[in-house]
């Protein structure tokens, strides 16, 4: 214990040093956590809103897969159309349990988020769409009336968005069309969440797209007739077949390279630290050159003088990470909101995933840095001659 | 019934600098018995710190021989040398070189747990008193003066029990009533408790309180006429 006390006074003596040189240590562990906890949620949130799109493949229109990706997971802009007898010839097709015809459509709106303008997501379903999405519940009111009433149901924050409860008006800019709220769900944690949706008739009538999709769900009977099911669609010359596990694929591809860049910075910020440690470490070890040959004088060996700057050092570490782990959790809801603003698609739900296992990986691997910072300055302090140390002064 | 506790033949320190060969030490044959209180004396430059540091084990020599505490230690490791020291020598430094983010206290108690020593807080408690600082325990080395920063000093150097103690011109950054305190204090342990005590120091007026007084030039041992001091 006593080796804690000289370690901890020498790191006192210079207060602003340290604080400085744990401040750069808390600050590469808060982007080290960050990002891994991004990492960790990016993936459960996407494999969430897969998990809920209910269906296993969805069919659109010929096209970039990035693109038709993206639709499916959020709908998206540049939608390209197919036509309806697509769905005749799926719904026939012996293999498929389950089918669900949308059609997406966003529409600017100059009066969302207070005035500064957004897009809000339109899809026409029908009931299928329920029944692909049994989690899908109804918060208030309940299905449309008829399957081309002028009616909408609003997903959970679509309705807080828009500040609409049942029996309320909504206007649709540029379409000049005034429709009723029936249904608002619950919340899903997915895309859904965001999105007005209305009877598929009337999406088409309102956006003038009779007898178009953007996309049609398909649940099979089983999931082992998927390849066999897309060879079959794949000599339809106006669409393409999207798998889940395509799309899982493709989106992780998306984020790849800026998850490249990200791990990047952090290792480079974590090497930084490293070596500010280092530098500060080994600089007091020089200022005390006189000290640490009069602890050799007095009896302590090349260990205890290797120790008590390895303690030091540690320390810093220590303090750094948790510092740098409070920093990372304090920080997480404006690391999500950039995260947002900046890639194409972020799935719902928590996108900074903070686990436990997490703090205390990134806990040991700040105390495995702070041993590898001391090593060198350590080595240093002890294998200074006694003799030699004591008479720089003089 | 005395033992010689450091014995040294034809001894030489010689360090290379890049002109020429200095001989800090030349050939110098001394024997110090136990319970001895030994002044080197000589101008700066005449190899008192150098063979104060031989004989305690912190400098390795170039040649001749060296026994302390009855031990060989001339072709000695640094490394080893380590153990030798804690067995039984300690030093006080012309500036002190307490550790100055310690207390009083833990300065004392620094050698006690570096040779894994128990019961370190009353023994530096006790040596602490004898030095007449037990008020002054939680002070740290820049709220004392120079004469009690001595006192700390030596009650470090006591703290492990030593056979050997090595003042290196301890009275150096003292005033005159500070120097004479601590001279008194070497006295008074050299009496009381048979400590041997080698001081450097070229104040002749406190040199001569020693029993012994062994005068250097140029790394030699010199007759007392010959001595400049004089």
């Amino acid at each position: 214990m006593k080796f804690f006390i000289i370690a901890f006074k020498n790191l006192k003596r210079k207060k602003i040093r340290s604080v400085l040189t744990i401040g750069g240590v808390s600050i590469a562990v808060a982007v080290l956590v960050s990002l891994l906890a991004f990492d960790a949620g990016y993936q459960e949130g996407l494999s969430n809103d897969i998990d809920k799109m209910g269906y296993h493949v969805l069919v659109t229109a010929k096209g970039c897969p990035y693109e038709a990706a993206t639709l499916m997971l959020k709908g998206g802009g540049g939608l390209r159309y197919m036509n309806e007898d697509v769905y005749g010839k799926i719904v026939d097709d012996p293999r498929v349990d389950m089918v669900t015809p949308q059609l997406v459509s966003t529409v600017y709106n100059q009066e969302r988020a207070d005035g500064r303008g957004g897009f809000a997501m339109y899809m026409g379903i029908e009931e299928s769409f329920l029944k692909l999405k049994p989690w899908n519940k109804f918060k208030e009111g309940e299905w449309f009336s008829s399957a081309a009433a002028d009616e909408v149901i609003m997903g959970y924050e679509a309705a807080e968005v828009e500040q609409r409860a049942v029996g309320d008006k909504i206007f649709i800019p540029g379409v000049e069309k005034i429709l009723i709220v029936k249904g608002i769900l619950e919340r899903t944690g997915t895309q859904d969440d965001g999105v007005i949706f209305m009877p598929l008739k009337t999406a088409q009538g309102v956006f003038g797209l009779s007898g178009k999709l953007t996309g049609i769900g398909v649940k099979l009977k089983e999931i082992a007739m998927l390849s066999e099911f897309e060879e079959d669609l794949y000599n339809e010359p106006a669409i393409q077949v999207i798998s889940l596990a395509q799309v899982r694929g493709t989106i992780l591809n998306l984020i790849a390279s800026a998850k490249v860049m990200a791990n990047s910075v952090a290792i480079i910020a974590i090497f930084i630290a490293v070596i500010g440690v280092t530098n500060t470490i080994l600089m007091s070890v020089f200022e005390r050159t006189r000290e640490i040959g009069v602890m050799k004088a007095i009896g302590a060996s090349r260990m205890d003088i290797f120790r008590i700057i390895w303690i030091e050092t540690t320390l810093i570490c220590i303090f750094g990470g948790i510092f740098g782990n409070i920093l990372a959790i304090l920080g997480s809801s404006v690391v999500e909101h950039i995260i947002r603003q900046v890639l194409p698609y972020t799935p719902g739900g928590k996108l900074v995933l903070i686990a436990p296992s997490l703090l205390i990986f990134s806990f040991i691997a700040t105390i495995v840095m702070g041993l590898i910072a001391g090593t060198y300055p350590a080595l240093r302090a002890s294998s200074m001659r006694p003799i030699e140390a004591i008479r720089t002064g003089d | 019934m005395a033992y010689d506790i450091i014995k040294t033949e034809n001894l030489t320190k010689t360090y290379d600098l890049t002109a020429e060969k200095i001989h800090a030490v030349n050939g110098v044959s001394l024997n110090i018995q136990q319970g001895d209180f030994v002044a080197l004396m000589g101008p700066s430059g005449s190899g008192k710190t150098t063979l104060l540091d031989i004989m305690g084990c912190l400098d390795r020599i170039s040649s001749g021989k060296l026994e302390v505490l009855g031990k060989d230690v001339s072709g000695v490791k640094e490394n080893a040398l380590v153990n030798i020291r804690r067995r039984g020598i300690s030093f006080i430094f012309q500036d002190f070189l307490l550790i100055s983010s310690l207390t009083a206290l833990e300065n004392v108690e620094l050698p006690l747990y570096f040779s894994r020593q128990a019961q370190e807080r009353s023994k530096s408690m006790e040596v602490l008193k004898k030095v007449g600082l037990a008020h002054r325990i939680n002070h740290l080395p820049k709220q004392l003066s120079g004469g009690e920063r001595q006192r700390v000093a030596i009650a470090r150097a006591l703290a492990t029990s030593p056979k050997i103690l090595l003042a290196d011109e301890p009275t150096g950054n003292l005033d005159t009533k500070s120097a004479q305190e601590i001279f008194s204090l070497f006295k008074k342990l050299n009496k009381e408790e048979n400590l041997t005590i080698i001081v450097a120091t070229h104040n002749p007026k406190l040199g001569s309180q020693a029993n012994k007084i062994v005068y250097l030039q140029d790394g030699k041992i010199i007759p007392k006429e010959k001595s400049s001091l004089n």
